[in-house]
């Protein structure tokens, strides 16, 4: 409750029903001053809708924004508050014009004078690292330029809060990787409160303070970020983040702490409060699954160990993915290096292991 | 967006009174005359040579719409016009006795005549009767081409086949173009056909056809203008001080001295005669 | 072959010495398509931003009507103007029958539509968040109006060219609310078609050369302007 005090903004009750279908339903969403507040959440969830009520830009029918204690709309007037917040959208959205009037079109609404809009302009262009386009059409610029450009134009108008709607979408990978650490970067720095929306839970971990995981219109959890990877909410939480393994069986023997769960037939150790007889899903992430090609000797401190047949290898790039048949399906990455010295393909007997604190324990 | 709404709304009267204002009439509108006249008068150019001596003698403007007499006299009935100046005796008199004109008075003459190809199908080439010569052309069935647009003109080619009793609408060889005498002229000359003119229009355009004279004076032939105002009684809004004004000087002397020599210097021959104060069935004795 | 080669040439002669009938009846056209299209461009434009921006029932049935407008026959807006100002029509207090006024009204009905068509059209081309974008770096509702509106330019200044290009070139309308009176309403394409039914060729042949060579500077400028509005 003491942090009460230090939210910045705060919606209420917010709904969205596009002709009878719900499509947002929030019932409270805090935002604290000078966080990075992620929300996640796949296509379709909500997160645009939502970002777009919170930054005043559609019109809201139901719900209330309150920004710094204030209601925007009876205490403060809209237009106000949206000089207060800007959003980066999806798209870049640049102005057929220069680099130079595209990032000083924010100042220009707000009447700011010549030398104000050129200090913030060219600062801002600095700090992006794009002062060299300064004079450029933006219709010469390429897709890392205009993306720069287009933050540019939204920090120059020295936001309190930034939303920013899937800002790194449609950037080939390696400007998208240093646009997002120069973004974060800039985040650090600038302390401005930021929210996210992306459906990439990379950018969120590496961004966000708290990330606030969104589906079909509703938010299912907000946490920080090891709260939402390691403690998932649920079973669709628990996938969206990155917990491949989703299992579902009994607890058959519960001991100061440590459980037994039978999932068809194996049994499973895990740290969990939860009763014998209680039904509950396992979440294990992939990571945190280990391969070897002979069986384990009992003195580790991995307590589930496995025998079983590898039924599929797939290739993620910087490591593979690999799922084995040991009575359930278990998936854990491997390293290139691994994969060959084990020499792990399709058919081949493996031994997998994890700590029974890798396991996440959902009640059913 | 409704303060928008207004804004804007607001910007557009604002803008649209702003154009308009510099094109409002800059004479007050009892100023104004609209005189519908056939395209005749104005293919004839004689009208450019009155209207500005008039304007200036009289302080009038003078707005020439160029029409059918058919469509200005449907103008008059309508009190869209002050003044007529047409060519179709008969429509006229029941325009007159319908209430709508009065004054009316002769200003001049020219006559019509029969054109058509050199080569002449119909061999009508110095026929006397006109109507022989309109048999003859049904007979053969060569080409003949009306205005068919309600003009003086084509009211007195109607005239001429009721005299003729031909039956001619409808038949193959008759076809109305629904244009000027000038154009219609073109299109016969085109078209190898025969068409009945009014001699100044001909004059004027002479060198430029390939349709010599084949019939002519012939009394049925008389093209007879006459000067109408329209009634101010049925119509308040006429400009009736103005339109009398304008059919006094048609017929004063002075003008009717320029009508006579009208077209002399261009042509040889002037393209009409002087009437004022004669009686349309004196004329062509 | 004799009359089209001595009609050029009577008609360079007229338009290198400035004959002043030539000129006035050119500045006359000019002046009057001119000042409706500038009325149309008001007209137009705000109401086409206005029905792309908003969102209202039978905004179907209204853009349809919009785009059948583009194609209004002058014929028949001059007979509606024509039968509207009528001494004794509901607008015949105004006495405008006959003056250049009555031209730009019919032609502002006329060009109208066609500005609101393709303003409505450039309008819905534009990105739909990009209103979004614009309100949140702070705009506030005119000023966004008026960044779209630039944003739009290019389309919209294919629409003025549209919008002027159908009224100078057009005939039905002036006629019939101008009457083509000498020195007063005569415009470029009533002239021309009352000289050729006079039969001077020459004069008829210069204004249509004027009339030509305007069409010629409108698809240039129209050309120009496709050509620098393609985008990457």
């Amino acid at each position: 409750m003491a942090r009460e005090a230090s939210n910045i903004l705060e919606a209420r009750n917010i709904r969205v029903e596009n002709r009878g279908v719900v499509i947002l339903d929030v019932a409270s969403l805090l935002v604290r001053e000078d966080e990075v507040l992620s929300i996640i959440g796949s296509n379709g969830a909500g997160k645009t809708t939502l970002l777009q009520r919170l930054a005043m830009l559609q019109k809201l029918r139901h719900g209330e924004i309150i920004y710094r204690g204030k209601r925007v709309g009876p205490d403060i007037p809209v237009t106000s508050y949206r000089r207060s917040v800007t959003m980066v959208f999806q798209e870049t959205l640049l102005f057929d014009t220069t680099v130079f009037e595209n990032v000083a079109s924010g100042l220009h609404f707000r009447h700011a004078s010549k030398k104000e809009i050129e200090k913030a302009v060219i600062d801002n262009l600095e700090i992006f690292g794009v002062s060299h386009l300064k004079n450029r059409s933006v219709r010469t610029l390429s897709g890392g330029e205009a993306r720069r450009v287009s933050l540019a134009r939204s920090f120059a108008v020295k936001p309190d809060i930034i939303f920013l709607d899937e800002p790194f979408a449609a950037l080939d990978p390696p400007t998208h990787e240093s646009i997002v650490t120069d973004l974060s970067h800039v985040l650090r720095r600038s302390g401005t409160t930021t929210i996210f929306a992306t459906h990439d839970r990379s950018e969120a971990l590496r961004l966000s303070d708290r990330i606030c995981v969104m589906d079909r219109g509703k938010i299912l959890q907000v946490g920080t970020p090891d709260e939402i990877m390691n403690r998932p909410a649920d079973e669709f939480i628990a996938g969206f983040v990155g917990a491949e393994t989703i299992l579902p069986g009994v607890v058959t023997d519960a001991n100061s702490g440590t459980i037994s769960v039978d999932v068809g037939g194996r049994q499973v150790m895990a740290v969990s409060d939860t009763r014998a007889g209680q039904k509950v899903v396992l979440c294990i992430r992939p990571e945190r699954v280990s391969v070897s090609i002979e069986p384990r000797p009992d003195t580790t401190s991995e307590r589930n160990s496995f025998e079983g047949t590898v039924s599929e290898v797939t290739s993620l790039g910087l490591y593979y993915r690999v799922i084995i048949d040991c009575g359930f399906n278990l998936t854990a990455f491997i390293t290139p290096g691994s994969l060959k010295r084990l020499a792990i393909e399709r058919g081949r007997k493996v031994y997998p292991s994890f700590k029974a604190t890798a396991v996440h324990v959902l009640k059913r | 967006m409704k303060r928008l709404c207004t804004f804007m709304i607001a910007a557009l009267l604002l803008s649209f009174g702003m154009f308009l204002a510099p094109f409002a009439d800059a004479a007050p509108a009892d100023k104004n005359i609209i005189l519908s006249t056939t395209t005749s008068t104005q293919d004839s150019g004689l009208l450019d040579v009155l209207i500005p001596i008039f304007e200036k003698k009289t302080g009038f403007f003078v707005k020439t719409i160029a029409v059918g007499s058919g469509q200005a006299m449907a103008m008059g009935q309508k009190g869209e016009a002050d003044v007529l100046l047409v060519h179709s005796p008969d429509a006229e008199k029941k325009f007159v006795a319908g209430g709508y004109g009065i004054n009316r008075r002769i200003v001049m003459h020219n006559d019509f005549v029969i054109v058509g190809p050199s080569a002449d199908p119909a061999k009508i080439k110095g026929s006397k009767s006109t109507t022989d010569a309109f048999k003859k052309i049904a007979a053969t069935g060569a080409l003949f081409v009306s205005r068919g647009d309600n003009s003086g003109t084509h009211a007195k080619e109607k005239v001429i086949w009721k005299a003729a009793g031909t039956k001619y609408e409808g038949e193959k060889w008759y076809q109305q173009t629904g244009l000027g005498m000038g154009q219609t002229l073109n299109v016969a000359t085109e078209k190898r056909a025969y068409t009945l003119t009014d001699r100044g229009t001909y004059l004027a355009l002479k060198k430029r056809l390939d349709l010599p004279i084949l019939v002519e004076g012939d009394a049925i032939l008389l093209n007879v203008y006459h000067v109408i105002e329209v009634n101010p009684a049925k119509w308040p809004k006429v400009n009736a001080k103005g339109a009398k004004a304008f059919a006094d000087f048609m017929v004063s002397p002075e003008t009717q001295a320029i009508i006579k020599t009208f077209g002399v210097e261009k042509y040889g021959s002037p393209l009409f005669f002087p009437d004022a104060g004669k009686k349309e069935e004196d004329l062509g004795k | 072959m004799d009359l089209i080669y001595e009609g050029i040439k009577q008609a360079i002669i007229l338009l290198i010495t400035f004959d002043p009938e030539v000129m006035r009846i050119t500045l006359l056209s000019l002046k009057v398509s001119g000042t409706a299209t500038l009325i149309s461009l008001f007209l137009g434009i705000s109401t086409g931003t206005l029905v792309a921006l908003t969102q209202f029932p039978g905004k179907k049935i209204v853009v349809s009507l919009i785009n059948t407008g583009m194609g209004l026959p002058p014929v028949v807006v001059g007979l509606f103007v024509t039968i509207f100002l009528w001494r004794n029509g509901p607008l015949g207090f105004l006495g405008m029958l006959y003056t250049p006024a009555a031209i730009i009204i019919a032609q502002s009905v006329i060009a109208t539509p066609i500005v609101m068509g393709i303003t409505l059209a450039s309008m819905q081309q534009l990105p739909k968040k990009l209103r979004l974008q614009i309100l949140a770096l702070g705009a506030t509702p005119l000023q966004s109006v008026w960044v779209l509106i630039k944003e739009a330019r290019l389309p919209l200044l294919a629409a003025v060219m549209a919008g002027f290009g159908g009224v100078i070139s057009e005939i039905g309308a002036s006629i019939m609310v101008g009457g083509n009176i000498k020195g007063y309403t005569r415009v470029l394409t009533t002239a021309t078609v009352m000289e050729t039914g006079k039969g001077n060729f020459e004069v008829a042949i210069a204004l249509s050369i004027i009339l030509l060579a305007m069409a010629y500077c409108i698809n240039y400028i129209l050309t120009h302007i496709q050509q620098r509005g393609r985008r990457f």
